[in-house]
């Protein structure tokens, strides 16, 4: 080990050039190595300035002040343009590192394959919404269904035609009483049957049918009926409730008509009618341009609707003398074409998963 | 219903200038849809004009036939100058056999367009200029005849040059009407007159005028023997000419509404059927064999009716009999023993009323649909039946020469229509729109209804022609209809605080957008399924999958039972997904399934009170069990290679991860166990396994399976019990206080025989660790060299914490030697690195 030699120069002139060689190190390095090479050399434990302070102690008594101040002062000054020199080497290879990390952003890149929900269950819990967020309850109920609550229930007698096998899915045998329900209109009924007036519910779900398969119709559909049942409810009601479904789903911009019509569990009767979103009805009595949305009808027919029935009301134990109602129903993939231009309807059943990824999040 | 305007017009006072969509507007506004409305005769444009045969002449053609080249004066306007017809006119080639000199005739000359886009122009055809068309019927879209071209009559009053269309009947606008069940009377002139005439508030002339008279036997014996046929009224008309042809103008309006011209008679009740709703039928009066007796079938009688087939009977079918038999299916077709023929001379008119379900249950029964039993199934009005018998009566007089006798048998009456009683404010009340008690009583007036108004209560009659008006809220219908549902406000009515969605929806979405979340695409299939879909999954015999519900009228024979699994419809998904190029595949599908139920029938209680709870019990019961499942499939590949990385296969792995995650979206945690179930792999299937239930199964898929549904090779399926596992899920957690002591992790390692589960192994580390332990990972799975055969290494991290102390090094070694031991009581030993 090398010591403190009896002469030490402890000289400003002698202190001055270690602080000049120092800083003159630090500016030469030029990467976070190199400085610390340099830090080791002039600023570590056996650099020039670490021993010359080690010898301060070999002074006389009076020269130690003078020359521990002197030397403090001159590692003061190594130190501060160390740390300087540490910043600027720190920031110039950050800015280079920077620099060389850069990515391609535009990069194809994912956390794993794309999942869609399929644009009915999506439209589906978009108008149940509507109606949760009134106040409303969403009502559920089976798919294979008592003949009586899907018919006798709601006023649609024994010899009504769309009891035959023609338009409605039986389960075998015919004597079991057991359809496949033909509109979730049961649900309907069995909510009068289990809760309590006031009763205000949407029931979407699955519906069945014996009928074509083709572009606009398919045997197994969705529907959303609605149903209110409380004091004081009339025509004016439903009209209401229709118009802030329809503004909801639609936009506020929308027209609808209520056009009397005939349903056995619904007196007064309508259907209700949205003005055509493509001719806006400019279509009507014009040949030279037909629209085949509307048909040149200038009207689309969405759904239909009613006062319910009081013999409904009867057969599900509540006083029509007290209560009055309105019940409401149209198809989710009608409302799907309508408001996202679905052409075909297979397209919605076939499940090709083009189909489910075409609308996503707020594009639905 | 296809009804002319212009027929129309002759019942109520129409502005001459409103159009047919115009009328057709205020009908939809009052309920009635009009599908379409036809501009009849709008296809015929251009110069077609009358005119007059000048000269003919006949030149044979080599090939047989003989076509005739004809001079014909079109008027001065049309004409031509010519060196023999100095006056002018047109020459015509014409192939009809019946042009003949003097006779005017229908020319559509060079520039005019008939139906089909047929245009007219000059041309040269054997041998001539010929320079337009003389047209036949069929020719301008009038009729079927094109027998002959159209011979005008002399006294038409038409000259040369003018425009025929009027003659003719050309031009009409028709409105086709889907008459709804509850409005039967608007299936006649009559019914749609007067809703118009209502509407527009205009005078309607009702073409059914005459009262019905008292019964009265004094015509052709007839004997009512069943209650569902009130009145029979039989006119006989006696002397009739039938060689007379059907008038232009009958026959115009039957071919608008839809029907044939078939002969006079004939066409005379059809004709007065379509404008008084009354469907009639007219019987040869020499085929008639003693009294008509009304009553319903016999065991093993059969009837030929009119089209010709023989039908056997059903003792609830409404006959017209006589001493022969059954003549005729009541109010639905008549029999063919007694029909009118080209040869007959003495009519019996029929126009009875019959109850509309008997007709509705007899037309199904033989799937007779016919223009009476539309009618008859919807209700007739019994008060027409007289008038109309008399309407066709009088037109036979009037057409075919025939003589009315005087003598006519009415058996039966008009039944009393019920009469109802509402409170005067019960349409503005379920209207939702003040309807003052004047103003209803009027609209029900001009609806027929006859009303007695006594403190604030309305005591109503309804006419015979309105049988759906019945209850109280059919008179509120009534007028709401008639005010107009435009004139209704719009109130939005405001619900009671609600809940909600239920716990099951709110978890159901839940579980839908971790799937989707977790790459997977929902998909819709028909939840119609085959015992050989289940043949080829290898679900075994005593399966419960194997509990199907059969269809008796499925839709396809292929599919006849609903599906008790959602896969087979998934697996074809798969496979309509691959033939179109979609070849990597994350289908899901949230659906029911359905188990058969008790086997016991539903019964069907009565709909005047609410049902017994044991009647709901039994419907419950009866019904098929329906649990909503999710199932999935994987195929194809889970990761696409890319500049990033390889590619990965979609397998097991991905299935049981969907169905950690779906679980997972609803706060449950889900244990597998290896598991043989079909359709899975038997070494890569896993059950699903949350708070000791299996909810569902999850794994790849069997290669037997996957080759009898052509898949793709190692694709993975996940079927999981929703009902069950949201039954499941945890409720009301609770937040433990968060700890800031240090975490203190512990590494180990294990070799494991085969035999035992990584879910055994890592159960018995957390069991024996205790409660320090904070979480537990696994980070390796070794095989090979480095352990022996039937041995496996498994590495776990485990992480311990303490809620209010830093644990020494101590505790932690005692936590993890505590683990360690109970894992060797599996038979694991601790590895050495």
């Amino acid at each position: 080990m090398t010591g403190p030699t009896d002469q030490a120069d402890l000289s400003q002139h002698t202190i001055d050039g270690h602080v000049a060689a120092a800083k003159a190190a630090f500016a030469d390095a030029q990467t976070t190595a190199e400085l610390k090479q340099a830090r080791l050399a002039h600023a570590g434990d056996r650099s020039a300035l670490a021993l010359a302070y080690r010898a301060i102690g070999t002074l006389a008594a009076e020269e130690r002040k003078e020359a521990g101040q002197r030397l403090g002062q001159a590692r003061a000054e190594v130190a501060e343009a160390l740390a300087q020199r540490e910043t600027e080497v720190g920031e110039a290879e950050l800015a280079a590192r920077l620099v060389a990390e850069r990515v391609d952003v535009t990069l194809p890149v994912e956390l794993g394959p794309e999942g869609a929900a399929h644009p009915i269950t999506a439209l589906i819990e978009l108008m149940s919404d509507v109606f949760t967020s009134m106040g409303w309850e969403v009502a559920e109920g089976p798919e294979a269904e008592g003949e009586w609550l899907n018919f006798d229930a709601l006023n649609i007698g024994p010899d009504h035609p769309a009891r035959g096998t023609s338009d409605t899915l039986f389960v075998e045998p015919l004597s079991d009483h057991i359809v496949l329900r033909t509109h979730t209109s049961p649900v309907q009924a069995r909510t009068m049957l289990d809760r309590d007036v006031p009763i205000y519910v949407v029931c979407p779900g699955k519906v069945y049918r014996a009928d074509e398969f083709d572009a606009t119709h398919v045997p197994v559909f969705h529907q959303i009926e609605g149903l209110c049942v409380d004091k004081g409810i009339s025509l004016a009601s439903l009209k209401g409730t229709l118009d802030h479904l329809a503004k909801a789903m639609f936009g506020d911009r929308v027209e609808t008509r209520m056009r009397p019509h005939y349903f056995p569990f619904t007196e007064p009767s309508a259907e209700v009618d949205l003005k055509c979103f493509v001719c806006h009805g400019n279509s009507v009595g014009n040949p030279d341009a037909p629209c085949r949305t509307c048909k040149s009808q200038g009207w689309i027919e969405w759904g239909g609707c009613g006062v319910v029935n009081p013999r409904v009301l009867i057969a599900c134990g509540i006083d029509p003398e007290v209560y009055s109602g309105f019940a409401f129903g149209m198809g989710i993939e009608r409302t799907l074409m309508f408001r996202n231009n679905a052409a075909d309807m297979r397209d919605m059943v076939e499940g090709d998963v083009r189909f489910s990824r075409s609308l996503k999040g707020m594009a639905r | 219903m296809r009804a002319p305007l212009s027929w129309l017009r002759e019942y109520v006072d129409l502005p001459a200038s409103m159009t047919g969509r115009e009328l057709s507007e205020v009908l939809i506004r009052a309920g009635l849809e009009v599908e379409t409305v036809d501009e009849v005769g709008a296809e015929v444009t251009g110069p077609v004009v009358v005119g007059r045969v000048l000269t003919t002449t006949d030149e044979p053609q080599k090939n047989g036939k003989v076509i005739h080249w004809v001079q014909v004066d079109v008027g001065a306007e049309h004409n031509q100058a010519s060196e023999d017809f100095p006056q002018g006119c047109r020459g015509i080639v014409c192939g009809a056999p019946n042009v003949a000199v003097g006779d005017l005739v229908v020319v559509a000359l060079p520039g005019a367009s008939l139906p089909g886009g047929f245009g007219i122009a000059s041309r040269k055809t054997y041998g001539h200029i010929s320079d337009g068309m003389i047209c036949a019927e069929d020719e301008l879209g009038i009729g079927n005849d094109h027998s002959g071209i159209i011979v005008l009559p002399p006294d038409s009053g038409l000259e040369p040059g003018d425009d025929p269309a009027e003659f003719l009947l050309l031009r009409d606008d028709v409105l086709d009407i889907d008459v709804s069940p509850d409005l039967g009377y608007c299936l006649s002139i009559r019914g749609l007159a007067r809703e118009a005439a209502q509407s527009l508030g205009l005078t309607f002339t009702d073409v059914v005028s005459k009262p019905t008279p008292a019964t009265t036997a004094a015509g052709y014996p007839v004997v009512l023997d069943d209650a569902t046929c009130p009145i029979f009224v039989a006119v006989s008309v006696s002397g009739i000419d039938p060689t007379q042809p059907t008038p232009r103008w009958m026959a115009r309006r039957l071919v608008m509404a839809g029907m044939r011209s078939i002969s006079l008679a004939v066409d005379i009740t059809n004709y007065v059927m379509l404008e008084t709703g009354q469907p009639l039928h007219a019987y040869d009066a020499a085929r008639l064999q003693g009294p008509i007796v009304v009553r319903k079938a016999r065991a093993g009688e059969s009837l030929v009716t009119l089209d010709d087939q023989r039908r056997t009977l059903d003792p609830d079918d409404l006959l017209i009999t006589d001493d022969s038999g059954p003549i005729g299916l009541a109010g639905v077709m008549g029999g063919q023993t007694t029909e009118v023929s080209e040869t007959t001379t003495d009519v019996l008119i029929e126009a009875a009323n019959f109850d509309a379900v008997t007709i509705s249950r007899t037309l199904r029964r033989h799937n007779l649909p016919s223009e009476a039993s539309k009618r008859f199934h919807r209700g007739v009005d019994p008060d027409a039946a007289y008038s109309a018998a008399h309407r066709a009566a009088a037109l036979l007089d009037e057409l075919a020469g025939g003589t009315v006798w005087g003598d006519e048998t009415v058996a039966g009456a008009v039944p009393a229509m019920p009469t109802q009683e509402i409170s005067a404010e019960l349409p503005s009340r379920i209207l939702g729109v003040t309807v003052a008690e004047a103003r209803v009583v009027e609209i029900l007036q001009a609806s027929g209804c006859v009303v007695a108004a006594a403190d604030g209560q309305l005591q109503i009659t309804p006419p015979t022609w309105r049988p759906d008006l019945r209850d109280p809220y059919d008179y509120v219908e009534e007028v709401g209809r008639k005010v107009g549902f435009d004139q209704i406000p719009s109130v939005l009515p405001a619900a009671p605080a609600g809940r909600g969605l239920t716990r099951e929806q709110q978890a159901r979405r839940a579980i839908g957008r971790a799937a989707v979340g977790s790459g997977f695409v929902e998909v819709l299939t028909f939840p119609f399924g085959s015992a050989e879909d289940l043949d080829r999954m290898g679900v075994p015999g005593d399966d419960p999958r194997r509990a199907l519900v059969r269809l008796a009228n499925p839709l396809a024979e292929t599919q006849p039972f609903l599906r008790t699994s959602i896969l087979p419809g998934l697996f074809a998904a798969v496979n309509r997904n691959t033939s179109r190029g979609n070849d990597d595949l994350t289908l899901f599908e949230t659906g029911r399934v359905f188990f058969a139920g008790s086997g016991a029938p539903a019964p069907i209680p009565v709909v005047t009170q609410r049902p017994s709870a044991d009647e709901l019990a039994a419907i419950g019961s009866a019904l098929p069990t329906q649990p909503t499942l999710l199932s999935a499939v994987l195929a194809g590949r889970w990761r696409t290679p890319g500049w990033a990385g390889p590619g990965e296969p979609a397998g097991w792995q991905q299935a049981f991860a969907l169905a950690d995650a779906v679980a997972s979206a609803i706060g449950a945690v889900v244990v597998r166990k290896a598991a043989s179930q079909a359709p899975w792999h038997p070494g890569r299937c896993a059950a699903l396994v949350v708070a000791d239930q299996v909810v569902g199964f999850a794994g790849e898929l069997h290669p037997r399976v996957v080759a009898a549904f052509g898949l793709p090779e190692r694709s993975a399926a996940v079927e999981i019990d929703l009902d069950q596992l949201i039954a499941l899920a945890p409720t009301g957690g609770s937040i433990a206080a968060i700890s800031g002591h240090p975490v203190a992790k512990e590494d180990i390692a294990l070799v494991v025989p085969d035999e035992v589960s990584t879910a055994e192994v890592r159960a018995a580390l957390v069991d024996g660790a205790g409660e320090l332990l904070e979480s537990i990972t696994l980070f390796d799975l070794y095989t090979g060299s480095q352990v022996p055969a039937g041995y496996r290494s498994l590495a776990f991290a485990l992480r311990f914490r303490a809620a209010d102390r830093t644990l020494t090094d101590a505790e932690t070694a005692a936590a993890r030697q505590a683990a360690v031991a109970r894992a060797t009581g599996l038979g694991a030993q601790l590895r050495d690195f």
